[in-house]
């Protein structure tokens, strides 16, 4: 008997096709799950719910992680709570995950923990991790097999000790006029080695008014070719040695996993980390990142590209949900009255009841809702416990739990509803505000994102604030009494947010609405600009090409290093040239110091000419002066003291004209004071043979054919250059 | 025992994770359980059997419910719940006991007039013939006396004061007996491949079944020469691994897309397919597209011949809308999502994307297109599927969720 139930325990493990975790490794896999984001794109939600247990199509989103790492193979998994910790930690006692066989759920709590980064140090002092593991957040959603990419990490450790991450990269275009990918998320820059898969760049924050990005330059002559890629979509999900969490506890700085983990590797050439990546193709993976991101992964779910965690598969012990035709989920007990209608792709949870001529479509709508007749709910969340009274009209929002919609109101797209909030009579909530009994923190931690576990907001009692603010609104009132505080209608209980740092701008960007169709016309008609500086300038980025380390893209950065080069260049001739000049320096050290320059620029003896005979007049122009003549006199003086140390530049007639293009040139822009002395300056110069007349006659001369705008200093100066003229020909 | 308690959960949430999947497969898996139940369960003295259907009722409606798309989970609940009904009765009245035996008595007869049909049977290749005997005929020696003993040995036990060990005991071997027919079904199928596929015949089957392959592979072995198209069962392409087996079996195989089956189909003698379960009114469950080539047989008359195993008989009729409403499977079966991810872009001005994938898994074929079963225990027309029905399940079982709760 016993003998066989092994047979049969092994056969079973044998139809689990790929996923056998005995065939991955002998040591059993382990998973670090952050069940917490660090960040505050959920806010005001996350305030009062972790964002791993918020419904995602009616399921809290960490069971489809936890779902996805038992299928992958995985045996052991920590979780690791911060923000409202109890509450994690409460939800996975209840629910089936810690009575798995072959799956065992860790939980690991910590509140003074600000980043991702101190999460894996502490986790990395517990020493609970012996081989390689999974690092993933709580909100992702994938049906990947591991397989394949634990098998690659594996050999490549074996050969390389250094190649201490797989990342899980997919692909996913981002929109050309937003430049952020279809999840809302920025668009990411990659270049990865076509053959070893190596990961060598790895920007998400690039600026893109520049419509350029910037690689080292060794980055092309280390490497035979690259791939730059901005087509890629980075998911979130991390196969990485042991040695990563030591790399976090002596780097004692990175806090962000990819911000400072993967750049700091990537630019720390002095250990040598490898990161490398693994792309997949046809299974789903997915972070949910902001509202937008939630939105697209909520549908992408509906349409089952995420089988088999979709909702008629009880993947989790969610309710039962049956698919009828076109796309249609709905769950057990529903009331749904004749003469509604439930369009496709839409969810409809268990006890909900929905009323007479009402119209829903490509909407989730969460258990034991109440939705009254003649209501208009069009691509939206809606959790559980909703009252939705008659003739509401919802689009492209979130509503939480226990929210109440008295009649009439009207959410614009893009509204978040926080928990319980209650909206008035004929309200009307403008578009993307967010909504919420607690009110908006004042100090804003914004320049790091972090969400810190803030006591206060996890125990706020909602019981009392709501009791007291049904009657008058009295307790919050005198709590608040800021100015910020619209009422939400009558009968409304709640402070509508007020938009901050990012503002209004960037708020369409990550809401759950769709962008809206003039912001993409303006957009684009911003774009058509760029585009044109962008060719004028170069070739347009092409969206994903090989690159080959001396092709036409690398001469480009050239000219743009040369252009950049010639600008500093200057700057450190003249921070050099003042220090002389405060410091009594002299002339023959200045000489040094300007050739040590001119070397490591790579100039020619023309450029510092030019750079010197810049400074001085410059210096000239600061001295103080009241008058024309008084500038006249400083000048000389300048050009007295330093004639040496321009002298010592000017070799050959060639640079002698440079000079006085350039004086043309300051006289014209950065120094117009100088414009009515250029004759008498000119001739300061020829007095004190810095300038010979041949090089001012060429000068005149080549200025004979220019335009008439180009040639007011000439004309000025004509009669010093008739005077000229005149001398040589006697001489001859 | 924690053990027992582990193995019934862990079934049912492997079906609903859909991590087991096709029928063979899950049928042994629910009939090793089920066993594991029956030997597990401490029954009153009093009411033995009752309180025995009671649990394995309780636990197969659990497997049911966890994915009841998978119709041989209930088919084998409900066979166990007949064994169980069955074995229960025979000690109580020796009637039953002597009506079984003359029952069997006949059964056999009959076999043996079929035997003699046989051999015209073959040479004239007459497909509608009912009962396909050979496997019919080497099926009851095996259980013919075993039967005879059980219930000799249960009107023994029933004078010397009925044990409950004893129905145990009995019971727990029938359903070994059911695990064992399970596991041998394939053989038992492809023994009756020599009488359907004749020398340089042409066959056209879809997909991947176990049966169909082993079906070939059988008359292959038997020296028979002949041709399979094999359309390759999109999306999921399982045709290719198919021509792969035959092709190391040395069997000639052509592979043709499914869209191309129309175009072919006049050149085949035969069609041959298996299917995901075989429903009351004879019709079957089956993989999507094999509607569109049961058409097409029935078009130039070519014969549409479904192998199947008995514990893919299912009891239930297809207008049950649970039943006909398909497994929807993932859209990535069908096109790659990266390439599509643009245009599946909700994010957009006006709102929903209108690129929509459906991948249904199943067609239903109704039984008008079907000619013959070959099951493992003999070939029937779709008319006769209710009978064999009749036989295999209690009329109590069926269908067991609309059964009151006791």
């Amino acid at each position: 008997m016993g003998a066989q139930k092994k047979r049969a325990a092994a056969a079973a493990a044998a139809a689990r096709v790929s996923e056998d975790p005995d065939d991955l490794a002998r040591q059993p896999l382990q998973a670090i799950l952050l069940a917490d984001s660090f960040t505050t794109k959920f806010r005001p939600i996350t305030l009062e719910r972790p964002k791993v247990l918020l419904p995602l199509v009616n399921v809290p989103m960490i069971n489809y992680t936890l779902a996805w790492l038992e299928a992958a193979g995985v045996a052991e998994v920590f979780v690791f709570c911060c923000a409202h910790s109890k509450q994690v930690i409460d939800y996975l006692e209840n629910s089936e995950w810690f009575s798995q066989p072959n799956f065992t759920v860790k939980t690991i709590e910590s509140h003074n923990i600000i980043s991702a980064g101190d999460a894996l140090r502490l986790i990395y002092e517990q020493n609970v991790i012996h081989g390689d593991f999974v690092l993933i957040s709580g909100d992702t959603v994938s049906n990947m097999s591991l397989t394949q990419a634990l098998q690659e990490h594996k050999e490549r450790k074996k050969k390389d000790n250094n190649a201490v991450m797989t990342m899980i990269i997919k692909k996913s275009k981002p929109s050309p006029i937003t430049r952020q990918s279809r999840l809302g998320t920025d668009e990411l820059f990659m270049a990865i080695d076509p053959n070893t898969k190596q990961l060598l760049y790895y920007e998400d924050k690039a600026d893109h008014s520049k419509g350029t990005i910037c690689l080292d330059k060794m980055l092309l002559a280390e490497n035979p070719s690259i791939s730059l890629h901005n087509d890629k979509q980075d998911c979130y999900i991390d196969i990485c040695s042991p040695e990563v969490l030591s790399l976090f506890t002596d780097n004692f700085d990175y806090q962000h996993l990819r911000r400072h983990f993967v750049k700091g590797l990537l630019l720390d050439d002095i250990m040598g980390y490898k990161i490398f990546t693994h792309e997949i193709h046809s299974s789903y993976a997915a972070r949910i990142d902001n509202y937008r991101s939630y939105d697209i992964v909520s549908k992408d779910i509906i349409q089952r590209w995420t089988y088999p965690y979709v909702p008629d598969v009880k993947f989790c012990g969610n309710r039962a949900t049956k698919l009828e035709r076109r796309g249609m989920y709905r769950a057990l007990e529903i009331e749904q009255s004749r003469s509604a209608q439930v369009g496709s792709f839409t969810v409809i949870g268990y006890g909900t009841k929905i009323g007479s001529n009402s119209k829903i479509s490509d909407s989730v709508i969460g258990e034991g809702c109440t939705i009254g007749s003649n209501v208009l709910i069009e691509g939206s969340y809606i959790w559980d416990n909703v009252i939705i009274e008659d003739g509401c009209e919802l689009r492209h929002v979130i509503v939480c739990d226990g929210v109440i919609m008295k009649a009439g109101a009207v959410l614009k797209p893009g509204v978040v509803l926080s928990f319980k909030v209650v909206i008035g009579e004929r309200f009307v909530v403008p578009a993307y505000s967010k909504v919420s009994l607690l009110q908006q923190p004042t100090v804003h931690d914004s320049d790091e994102e972090l969400e810190y576990a803030d006591n206060s907001s996890g125990t706020v009692e909602f019981s009392s604030i709501q009791g007291t603010a049904d009657q008058s609104n009295g307790e919050m009132t005198s709590e608040s009494s800021e100015a910020h505080k619209p009422k939400l209608g009558t009968g409304g209980v709640g402070y509508i947010w007020s938009i901050c740092e990012g503002g209004q701008e960037e708020e369409w960007r990550h809401s759950v609405a769709p962008i809206p169709e003039d912001k993409l016309t303006e957009l684009s008609e911003a774009m058509d600009d760029d585009q044109e500086l962008v060719t004028q300038d170069r070739t347009a980025l092409s969206t994903s090409g090989e690159l080959i380390s001396d092709s036409n893209a690398s001469e480009g950065d050239d000219n743009e290093d040369s252009k950049d080069d010639s600008v500093y260049f200057e700057k450190e001739v003249e921070a050099t040239f003042l220090r002389a000049v405060e410091e009594n320096v002299k002339v023959d050290h200045v000489i040094l110091e300007v050739n040590s320059l001119r070397l490591s620029y790579n100039m020619t003896s023309a450029d510092c000419a030019g750079a010197v005979f810049y400074s001085m007049m410059k210096l000239a122009i600061k001295t103080p002066h009241s008058s024309a003549s008084e500038l006249q006199q400083n000048t000389a003086n300048i050009i007295t003291t330093w004639q040496k140390l321009l002298k010592s530049y000017l070799l050959e007639i060639d640079e002698e004209i440079e000079i006085i293009l350039k004086f043309e040139e300051m006289c014209l822009e950065s120094a117009k004071e100088f414009s009515p002395l250029f004759a008498r300056i000119l001739h300061i110069l020829y007095d004190k043979d810095i300038l010979q007349e041949d090089a001012i006659l060429r000068w005149a001369d080549e200025k004979e054919g220019a335009d008439e705008s180009d040639k007011v200093f000439v004309r000025q100066s004509e009669k010093f250059i008739q005077w000229l003229r005149e001398a040589s020909e006697e001489e001859d | 025992m924690p053990d027992i308690q582990a193995l019934v959960s862990d079934l049912p949430s492997k079906l609903r994770k859909r991590r087991v999947q096709g029928s063979y497969e899950t049928a042994r898996l629910t009939a090793e359980l089920l066993r594991a139940v029956i030997l597990q369960h401490k029954e009153p003295t009093a009411s033995g059997a009752a309180s025995l259907i009671e649990a394995v009722r309780r636990v197969g409606e659990q497997l049911i419910a966890a994915n009841p798309v998978e119709l041989a989970v209930g088919n084998i609940v409900r066979h166990v719940l007949h064994i169980i009904r069955e074995e229960d009765l025979s000690p109580l009245t020796d009637i039953v006991g002597e009506l079984k035996l003359s029952a069997e008595d006949d059964v056999e007869d009959i076999a043996e007039d079929e035997n003699s049909q046989k051999s015209s049977a073959t040479t004239d290749g007459c497909l509608l013939k009912p009962p396909l005997l050979l496997a019919v005929f080497e099926h009851l020696p095996d259980s013919a006396p075993a039967c005879q003993t059980f219930s000799s040995e249960n009107i023994f036990a029933g004078k010397a004061d009925k044990s409950a060990k004893k129905l145990k005991s009995e019971l727990i071997k029938a359903v070994n007996e059911l695990i064992e027919d399970i596991n041998t079904c394939r053989e038992g199928i492809a023994e009756q491949a020599m009488e359907l596929i004749h020398q340089n015949e042409v066959i056209l089957t879809l997909g991947h079944s176990k049966f169909v392959k082993e079906f070939l592979c059988a008359a292959k072995e038997k020296k028979r020469s002949f041709e399979v198209f094999i359309a390759d069962g999109a999306p999921k392409f399982e045709g290719h691994i198919l021509a792969k087996e035959l092709d190391k079996k040395g069997l000639k195989a052509i592979v043709i897309t499914d869209s191309a089956v129309f175009a072919m189909i006049s050149r085949v003698n035969m069609v041959i397919v298996g299917v995901h379960a075989v429903m009351a009114n004879g019709g079957v469950i089956a993989p999507a597209g094999l509607h569109v080539l049961a058409l097409a047989a029935k078009k130039h008359d070519v014969p549409f011949v479904v192998v199947a195993s008995t514990h893919e008989l299912c009891s239930l009729y297809p207008h049950n809308l649970e039943v006909l409403l398909n497994e929807m499977r993932c859209p990535s079966e069908l096109l790659n999502f990266e390439e599509f991810s643009d245009c599946i872009d909700y994010g957009i001005a006006s709102s929903s994307s209108l690129l929509h994938v459906v991948n249904p898994a199943f067609d239903y074929v109704p039984p008008e297109l079907i000619r013959l079963f070959v099951t493992d225990i003999g070939g029937y027309s779709p008319s006769y599927i209710y009978r064999l029905i009749a036989d295999y399940y209690s009329s109590e079982d069926l269908p067991p969720q609309q059964k009151p709760a006791s």
